[in-house]
């Protein structure tokens, strides 16, 4: 009767599969879907992105039924969330630590994806749909940000909706615009609670644009090298479920440590002081995962060109499937490659630093190098690299380099995850 | 090299992590704060009760003329074991404004358990008036609100002296080197015997202000007990969680090779 027939043992299951084909889908994507056999545990963070969140919106729906975006009443409203509501100091401060661990995790994704070269020729779409994931959560944590009301939260929404007014012409009408009025008021927190609702939903439905994606090509590995045949895979379930299961939850170990002890460890004290326009922070600081742009914003002298520059170094990401000339994946075949990753690490880390520190003296002359070395690694090394390096020679197989084994290349490869050794 | 590098980038991953984005033991720019050992610090650390409730004692007696404590209620004084009786005893010993009733008129009536610690001031600008033109903040997250947290009150309740040679201290000012500006609005008010301690507990200008800074820290959060009590459970739970799904792993990961 149906053009695919369901094949489900249990008759209510297979009764609603041939009419509305969910289970067929979910058997394909999530249970016979093939994974390369030797991903390491890098690979579980964008499952860790996704289970973060599914809290995120979870919480945030029920913070949101107690929340009022309201300036006079949004400060003391948080705060009867964490007093009168029913385990809402639970609620509030996971909405709030989740946001950094999404960052965190999504950022170790990010830097596998570099490293092992899984933006490369046939993943293009995934890794772009992957920047647009990522430009929704900077939007979306900002202005979830702004939402307690207190002071880090006013001068934060001042400074970055001013970022606006740098641009000739249309800066002042379009700050006016974002703010609904002639500054940071009680129209802004609105708004801001009105899209920082809708955002993640946007966000959610990118993140099946990038699933799907990735169901089509299959996941990367740390090898670079494309699945060949049975030999080189396992299905998804129940081998990648079970080993996601483990890394969520050491994960929430380190989630929980936070959660638990030390709720307010990556926020500032200043948001427990209530907004007030008439006193500016001795020194506003975006949060932790936002240092890197600040610091390139503030490297530049000119409020436009580090405004550009700011989003030029996220939109930069973008193309970087084309500014990357090499035709091998992995950098565990590209020593040269890899110590220009390396750097290119340690120059965000350094970045950070300089986003945190007031932007004086050596700090700006290290956010300066910093954001040169940025912009040199994506434009100059990795085309340079690409046509220059000559990469290691390369096993024929997954299969082939995990049962042979020996030789540095396996050894490399295998470190993250010894008991898959033949 | 490449382990060395690596291993450079870790350490300096969980500096920045440890250190780098939040300073949490100075009050502003090069002044360090005394640390004092809290009953409360650490994950398996809790309120020290008696102490939290001098610590309302010296709040009630000489902090409550001029702050506010806004977002509390006298019911929260349970957590800090004081009883149901007890708090109805202290919540009917305010006056707290109520109405309209019947007649279209505002009232007074004793203070009950829900109701909001009162007032000092009617508005801001009274509290101004009173106070020579400076604000005696809300205390209510005052420990979250400021770095160093209730090292930062300590210190501060027992930082004032004479200013060094080179500060002027402006007419209704007084310095003290923990305050961000150097001068302050609020003269000392705690000192040696500032108040009578019912449990005996020498009342020293320090103990003075280790106990309210303990008060205003339960205050700030009085969840926060609870919350590393079930934290452990949590942890405990994930522990035991991981150890399973890693030998689940293993087990089936074994017939892959």
């Amino acid at each position: 009767m149906a053009l695919y027939p369901s094949k489900f043992k249990n008759p209510l299951i297979n009764w609603i599969d041939a009419r509305l084909p969910i289970f067929t889908l979910m058997h394909h994507e999530y249970i016979e879907f093939q994974m390369p056999r030797n991903v390491n545990y890098l690979w579980a963070f964008g499952a860790i992105g996704m289970l973060l969140l599914m809290t995120m919106i979870a919480t945030g729906i029920m913070l949101a039924m107690q929340y009022t975006p309201n300036t006079l009443l949004a400060f003391d409203s948080v705060e009867h969330i964490m007093r009168d509501v029913n385990y809402g100091w639970l609620l509030r401060y996971m909405h709030a630590n989740a946001g950094a661990f999404f960052f965190l995790a999504i950022y170790v994704h990010i830097f596998r994806g570099l490293y092992y070269g899984s933006y490369q020729k046939p993943r293009e779409l995934i890794w772009i749909l992957g920047v647009l994931i990522y430009l929704l959560m900077m939007a979306t944590g900002f202005l979830g940000y702004v939402l307690p009301w207190g002071q880090m939260s006013f001068w934060a929404a001042t400074v970055i909706t001013n970022l606006f007014s740098a641009f000739p012409v249309v800066g002042d009408p379009i700050v006016t615009w974002l703010w609904g009025g002639f500054s940071v008021d009680n129209p802004t927190l609105n708004r801001f609670f009105a899209l920082h609702y809708l955002m993640p939903f946007v966000l959610l439905g990118v993140v099946l644009l990038h699933l799907s994606a990735l169901h089509i090509t299959g996941s990367n590995n740390p090898l670079g090298i494309e699945i060949k045949g049975p030999q080189d895979s396992v299905p998804f379930h129940p081998y990648v479920t079970i080993k996601d299961l483990f890394a969520f939850s050491v994960y929430l170990i380190l989630f929980s440590v936070f959660l638990f002890f030390m709720p307010n460890y990556m926020g500032h004290p200043d948001n427990y002081i209530p907004a007030n326009a008439l006193v500016t922070p001795s020194h506003i600081v975006p949060e932790w995962y936002f240092l890197p742009w600040y610091a390139i914003l503030r490297a530049i002298p000119d409020k436009l060109g580090g405004t550009v520059m700011m989003f030029a170094a996220v939109l930069v990401l973008v193309v970087l499937p084309w500014l990357d000339t090499s035709k091998v994946k992995s950098l565990v075949f590209k020593p040269v490659s890899r110590l220009f990753f390396w750097v290119f690490a340690a120059d965000c880390i350094l970045l950070g630093f300089c986003g945190a520190n007031p932007p004086d003296g050596i700090w700006v002359v290290a956010a300066r190098l910093g954001t040169i070395y940025y912009f040199a690694y994506f434009l100059v090394a990795l085309p340079l690299l690409g046509k220059f390096e000559r990469p290691r020679p390369r096993p024929a197989s997954i299969a082939e380099a995990i049962l042979k084994g020996g030789g540095s290349v396996h050894a490399h490869a295998a470190t993250a995850q010894p008991m898959e050794k033949a | 090299m490449m382990r060395t590098m690596k291993s450079i980038i870790f350490a300096a991953a969980a500096v920045a992590v440890s250190f780098g984005f939040t300073g949490a033991t100075k009050a502003h720019e090069g002044i360090e704060l005394p640390e004092q050992a809290w009953a409360q610090s650490g994950p398996m650390g809790r309120i020290d009760k008696a102490q939290a409730q001098r610590g309302f004692q010296v709040y009630k007696e000489i902090c409550s003329n001029c702050h506010s404590l806004n977002l509390a209620s006298y019911r929260n004084l349970k957590g800090i074991g004081f009883t149901e009786d007890q708090v109805k005893v202290i919540a009917a010993g305010v006056q707290v404004q109520d109405g309209p009733n019947d007649q279209g008129e505002m009232f007074m009536r004793p203070g009950i358990q829900s109701d909001r610690f009162v007032k000092p001031f009617a508005n801001d600008k009274a509290a101004r008036v009173a106070n020579n033109g400076a604000l005696p903040p809300d205390l209510s997250v005052m420990v979250k609100a400021r770095h160093g947290g209730e090292d930062y009150i300590t210190a501060l309740l027992t930082g004032y002296a004479e200013a060094p040679a080179g500060v002027s201290v402006p007419d209704g000012k007084y310095y003290n080197k923990y305050f961000a500006s150097g001068t302050i609005g609020m003269p000392q008010m705690l000192f040696d015997d500032s108040i009578t301690y019912a449990d005996g507990t020498k009342a020293t200008a320090l103990q003075e202000s280790k106990d309210v800074a303990v008060f205003l820290s339960y205050i700030a959060e009085p969840t926060q007990d609870e919350r590393k009590a079930l934290g452990i459970k949590v942890i405990l739970f994930l522990i035991v969680f991981s150890g399973l799904m890693y030998a689940c792993k293993r087990q089936l990961w074994a017939d892959v090779h």
